[in-house]
């Protein structure tokens, strides 16, 4: 189904006026009335990996050939979040929601709940510890404790299809706010709502939207900043791949209130499908009149662009985003300007990341006093994070604002993979740090988390159990730091590395005394002279295990040992000999050749030879090689 | 051929100097890569300094200033994917074929590319061969993916000289 057909074919019309809106959204709601079945499969990237788009084909294909007296469409959604058990296939109505769906399974889902009203209980959830199978998505725990406002619509609705956006409402606040509301009083309105900016600073957002619409330019312009660079999160992709429109209605919304004509949509590289989906958005909202000239008879205007990012960390930070959409390299500038007085093109410019965007019309709808009613005293609405790393439940999750990390980590996300111990979650990405288990009845808001040496970011959420050793996760984030930094600061060109430098020699078991306190000094120095917030932070994932997790950094340097067995050459790799059937698999696959042993008796490693390259362990067949 | 397309590209952004980017996002959609003599095109129609178009093309990790090899290898490099050994199959794919990241085969089979994230944690590690997704890598099934990638090559090549 092309995007041009649904236009042509149904609303087929610019909408002029308020109560044309209303009439279209009856006209849609009416047709979708009388489809009888609904196949929902997730086309977000995870579902997508594991071969989601196949089905949506096999689904179609069937729907057509069916024959049978109820009307049935198959369409594709956004990401439901469950990414651990895709893809994910929903049948409507009763809600059915299959999991890890594969192609021979579409011709069994299709005859029983399709076509009949059975269900296949073997494509249900299962709950680990009952047993018992949940049919819908309330009834698993996963989705049991979240509440959903910006994922209210992934899962839900077509992204590619303004018509399942109007039909659920979509564009009503912008209509709320184009006949009833002053701009002055849509900023009071999300200034009152407490929203505070989700990409990562928390700045309240009204009044981002306040001192713009103040500052004097002769062009205002938005940007939706979707450079989701840090690494684990995938929030953002999943609500432009999943509900697009929410985030041109805040757009347009924020344009109306802020006095812009023109917004931009900054999205990363790596995310084609978002890219995909936000261009279609965008023509349909253009074609039926929500972007361009006199926006519903109202007489404002607004367009938007789509921009790709080239690929730089960086470029999240907002005067460096706008430096790459003026056409060049994205090196951040000193923040004594505001960008909201002097940003791209030396206009007053309002940035917001994603997330925040699609708050925006639920804000309108339901009203600031309802929003603010979710969350805590400074943090108001809801939070999504994208769950990941050592977890049994790897997903994206919506909260309201001050859960505790206990009941995501453990309710939401069923605890640690494998059975293994937890032992720190990391938050806000590479400027984030580290919390251990002593922390984990900490309510998740901002304010909160910072207090903890850590803070929201964007809303990654990572994992890690005993396994994971401390000192090479502040190395992986440093490392990941010194690739980004764009070197126009000396501080951050200069200081990650040296960071990085004694980090490298620790894990190498070369570290001495007073390592720990030089980190220290370079952290200092970096959050006091770098020029933006990549570098200022850029110590954080440091401090924050150095501050929990002190003994494991003084384990590598006085003892040389790495208690989670990561640290190559902290740790050796021998041959269990009661295990070893002196098969000869390792040795052959050895590199260095440092393993020796006569057929059918136990082999030996030369540890004198060894380079801890971990082919033997993962070759042998009877896990006889351990790591002591 | 080359001046009409960059006249082209030139004029689907207005002669937008702002635009610097998507225009050489669509020259490499072109070609690969950015062509030296193309960027020279684009700065003489645009009226930009080449050096600053080099500034551009070495700063964005996604433009490429050689061509690429014929398969596309995208290695995850994000905190999960980190997490669970992400690094050990980079470096043994890099060792295996005596490459750095970014780089690409002697042999032009393929160029392997190593991203901060794809944000398919619930896969980690993830690779991706050509935008297909393969989920739960270890430096051995990797390598084993790599080398039947050469293999199809070379059975596709007889099959067709037949």
């Amino acid at each position: 189904m092309s995007v041009e057909k649904v236009i042509d074919r149904k609303i087929g019309k610019v909408i002029k006026s308020i109560g044309e809106l209303e009439d279209v959204r009856e006209d849609i709601r009416k047709r979708k009335k009388a489809v009888g079945k609904v196949i929902r499969v997730c086309i977000g990237t995870g579902c997508a990996a594991k071969g989601s788009r196949k089905l949506y084909e096999l689904f179609s294909k069937a729907a057509q050939k069916s024959g049978a007296d109820v009307k049935v469409e198959a369409k594709c959604v956004g990401c439901h979040g469950f990414c651990e058990r895709g893809p994910i296939v929903v049948i409507d109505p009763g809600n059915i929601f299959y999991q890890g769906v594969e192609e021979p399974d579409v011709g069994e889902i299709f005859r029983e709940s399709v076509m009949g009203d059975r269900v296949v209980e073997r494509l249900l959830y299962e709950d680990t510890e009952s047993g018992k199978k949940a049919m819908t998505e309330e009834e698993i725990p996963f989705y049991r404790v979240q509440k959903r406002l910006v994922l209210a619509g992934n899962g839900l609705i077509d992204p590619t299809d303004i018509e399942d956006y109007i039909s659920v409402g979509g564009y009503s606040a912008l209509a709320k706010v184009l006949t009833d509301m002053t701009p002055d009083q849509v900023i009071d309105e999300v200034e009152k709502s407490g929203l505070r900016g989700r990409g990562g600073g928390g700045f309240l957002t009204g009044r981002k939207w306040r001192s713009c619409r103040e500052a004097e330019g002769e062009m205002k312009y938005v940007i939706c900043n979707g450079d989701e660079g840090d690494p684990g999160a995938f929030m953002d992709r999943s609500i432009m791949e999943g509900n697009p429109h929410a985030v041109i209605e805040g757009m347009i919304i924020g344009a109306y209130a802020i006095g812009s004509r023109q917004g931009y949509i900054y999205v990363r590289n790596e995310y084609p499908l978002a890219v995909k989906h936000l261009k279609q958005a965008i023509e349909q909202a253009r074609e039926i009149g929500f972007l361009g000239e006199d926006i519903l008879g109202s007489g404002s205007s607004f367009d938007i662009r789509i921009n790709r990012g080239g690929g730089a960390f960086v470029c999240g930070e907002s005067t460096a985003l706008m430096a790459s959409l003026e056409g060049r390299a994205g090196e951040p500038r000193a923040k004594y300007v505001h960008t909201v007085e002097h940003g791209l093109h030396d206009m007053p410019t309002n940035l917001n990341n994603v997330e925040t965007w699609a708050n925006v019309p639920t804000i309108i709808n339901q009203g600031a006093q309802w929003f603010s009613s979710i969350g805590t005293e400074g943090s108001k609405g809801t939070k999504v994070f994208s769950l990941v790393g050592k977890v049994t439940n790897t997903g994206l999750v919506e909260v309201p604002m001050g859960m505790t990390l206990r009941k995501i980590v453990e309710e939401i996300g069923g605890g640690v993979k494998g059975g293994k111990a937890f032992k720190a979650v990391q938050t806000g990405g590479p400027s984030g740090g580290c919390i251990p288990a002593e922390y984990l009845d900490a309510p998740v808001d901002f304010d909160e988390l910072t207090k903890l040496g850590s803070m929201m970011g964007s809303g990654g959420m990572i994992v890690m159990d005993e396994d994971t050793c401390m000192v090479n996760v502040a190395k992986y984030f440093l490392g990941f730091l010194r690739d980004e930094s764009c070197g126009k600061c000396t501080p951050c060109r200069e200081g990650i590395p040296q960071m990085l430098y004694i980090l490298n020699r620790i894990t190498k078991g070369e570290g001495e005394e007073g390592d720990i306190e030089k980190l220290e000094v370079l952290a200092d120095l970096l959050a006091d002279t770098a020029l933006c917030a990549l570098g200022k932070t850029a110590a954080n994932p440091v401090l924050s295990t150095v501050k929990y997790f002190r003994k494991e950094y003084e384990e590598h340097i006085l003892e040389k040992r790495c208690h989670a067995k990561e640290c190559r050459g902290l740790f050796l790799y021998v041959i269990n000999e009661e295990i070893c059937t002196g098969c000869g698999i390792c040795k052959k696959n050895c590199p260095v050749e440092a393993i020796s042993g006569e057929r059918r008796s136990p082999h030996k490693i030369d540890q004198e030879l060894c380079t801890k390259c971990g082919t033997c362990i993962e070759k042998c067949p009877f896990t006889a090689i351990e790591k002591v | 051929m080359g001046k009409e397309l960059i006249k082209e590209i030139v004029n689907r952004y207005e002669n937008d100097s702002g635009m610097l980017i998507p225009m050489m996002q669509d020259l490499q959609t072109e070609y690969g890569y950015l062509p030296a003599e193309q960027l020279r095109v684009l700065s003489k129609t645009l009226i930009v300094p080449l050096s600053r178009i080099y500034q551009v093309a070495t700063f964005y990790a996604s433009f490429r200033l050689a061509p690429k090899g014929q398969h596309e290898v995208t290695l995850c490099m994000g905190t999960v994917c980190y997490l669970k050994g992400a690094n050990r199959i980079s470096e043994t794919i890099c060792k295996e074929y005596g490459i750095e990241p970014g780089g690409t085969t002697a042999d032009r089979l393929f160029t392997l590319q190593a991203v901060n994230c794809v944000g398919a944690c619930a896969l980690a590690p993830v690779m991706i061969v050509d935008g297909k997704y393969y989920d739960g890598m270890s430096p051995v099934s990797a390598l084993k993916i790599l080398s039947e990638l050469r293999l199809k090559d070379e059975e596709g090549k007889t099959e067709g000289g037949e």
